[in-house]
């Protein structure tokens, strides 16, 4: 696979064509969520309506855990998955708290952006923050 | 002729929408960025051009893996708030200007600018924050718009230098127009801010500032950013800040910056605007 220069930045996920093909199935699911009664379905039974598309069972498996940065290493982009967290009626701070390393709640994302956000030092390359 | 007088840059945070439509304008988390809304509403309502190009992007609403075009102009005569997952804002419907549209789009083909075409597109958060963030809450939108949606989502998304050539085209194209109208220009989206992975909530007060300060007086500065610039200083999402360069190269090489706000947080957000007016 051709590595890119972005690959460099850590905890980052570039939907670009590596993620596009490995993803396809799962981001096309999250986008139905865009339709009411594509989410009434999707409530109704959630493995019935997962099993509609051809995705893995990986995948089907990260969607019922809620599982948002297992998500994006299976392909799913951010913006996608905010699909499922917006059909649990729930902030997206709760999904950006789960993938953050480490995890956090709600309130701690929360407190961490009203202090100023997540420092940008150490955080620009995977030499700098030492998690390569 | 038709006349291009002024651009805003702004980020479309969908939260500022909600907050808007859920009426927490006034608790203590949104309190200070409404406050600075109010300057940047005065002058909209002192400046409200007959139409408005509204450079944006859809974040998988209207658009998604299966079918997305690197730029599209909207060229029907009205555009409806999208349901994005929530249901649909309850805004006032967008109204479009066909007639300058497409004469965009064939301008700028003829310019060598490829632009796909749409006269069926619903509005997402990318489009109707930004007015909400100008206009407030009435009962008809107050500017026509027309709707350029560029693919920043997909990597690799037009390059800065492309955007703010693009911007240029459309500043040519606008001059050839033979009605006399007024024009405005927004770029949406930004600023840094990293939605997903590990390192979600990273921003750069001091990368925007950068970019800020070039986009009043340097914008060629800010067409040399790759990719991975933005990318790695501003957050896998601050890429939108491309689109703030289309704005920016529609207007005249000397503006006047007539306000400015930065905030932070805006949800996982640097929250910025810019006003800038043709001398
Ligand atoms: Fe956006």
């Amino acid at each position: 696979m051709i590595s890119r220069d972005y690959d460099d930045v850590p905890g980052t996920y570039v939907l670009d064509s590596r993620s596009y093909r490995k993803g396809y199935h799962l981001n096309m699911f999250c986008m139905s969520l865009n339709k009411a009664e594509c989410r009434e379905e999707f409530a109704r039974d959630e493995m019935a309506y997962l099993q509609k598309f051809p995705m893995t069972d990986e995948q089907r498996q990260a969607v019922l855990d809620r599982d948002y940065i297992r998500l994006l290493q299976l392909g799913a982009n951010v913006y996608y998955t905010f699909k499922i967290v917006s059909h649990d009626r729930q902030p997206p701070q709760v999904m950006y708290g789960k993938m953050s390393s480490p995890p956090m709640s709600f309130e701690e994302f929360q407190e961490m952006m009203i202090n100023g956000g997540r420092p940008i030092d150490g955080n620009r390359s995977k030499k700098e923050s030492g998690n390569g | 002729m038709a006349k291009l007088v002024a651009g805003m840059g702004t980020s479309h945070v969908p939260g500022v929408g909600a907050a808007m439509d859920n009426g927490k304008t006034d608790e203590p988390y949104w309190a200070e960025l409404f406050g600075g809304f109010a300057p940047l509403r005065a002058w909209h309502a002192e400046n409200v051009p007959d139409v408005t190009i509204i450079v944006f992007n859809d974040h998988a609403t209207s658009m998604a893996l299966n079918h997305y075009s690197t730029f599209m102009m909207g060229v029907a005569e009205s555009f409806q708030p999208a349901d994005e997952g929530w249901g649909p804002r309850k805004v006032p419907v967008v109204e479009g200007h066909p007639e300058l549209a497409w004469h965009l789009v064939e301008s700028l083909i003829l310019d060598e600018f490829d632009m796909a075409v749409t006269a069926d597109f619903d509005v997402d958060h990318g489009l109707t924050v930004p007015m909400s963030i100008a206009y407030d809450q009435p009962d008809v939108w107050p500017t026509k718009v027309i709707p350029l949606c560029v693919n920043v989502i997909q990597h690799p998304q037009p390059t800065a230098l492309r955007c703010y050539k693009l911007g240029q085209a459309i500043r040519r194209a606008v001059d050839s127009f033979p009605e006399d109208i007024t024009v405005g220009i927004w770029g949406t989206g930004g600023l840094s801010h990293q939605l997903g992975g590990e390192r979600a909530g990273v921003v750069n007060p001091d990368f925007d500032r950068m970019f800020l300060d070039n986009l009043v007086n340097d914008p060629v500065a800010n067409t040399r950013l790759t990719h991975t610039d933005f990318i790695r200083e501003a957050g896998a999402e601050g890429i939108e800040m491309i689109m703030w360069n289309v704005m920016r190269g529609a207007l005249d090489e000397k503006v006047r910056e007539v306000y400015r706000l930065y905030h932070i947080p805006v949800s996982a957000t640097a929250y910025g605007a810019i006003i800038l007016e043709n001398e």
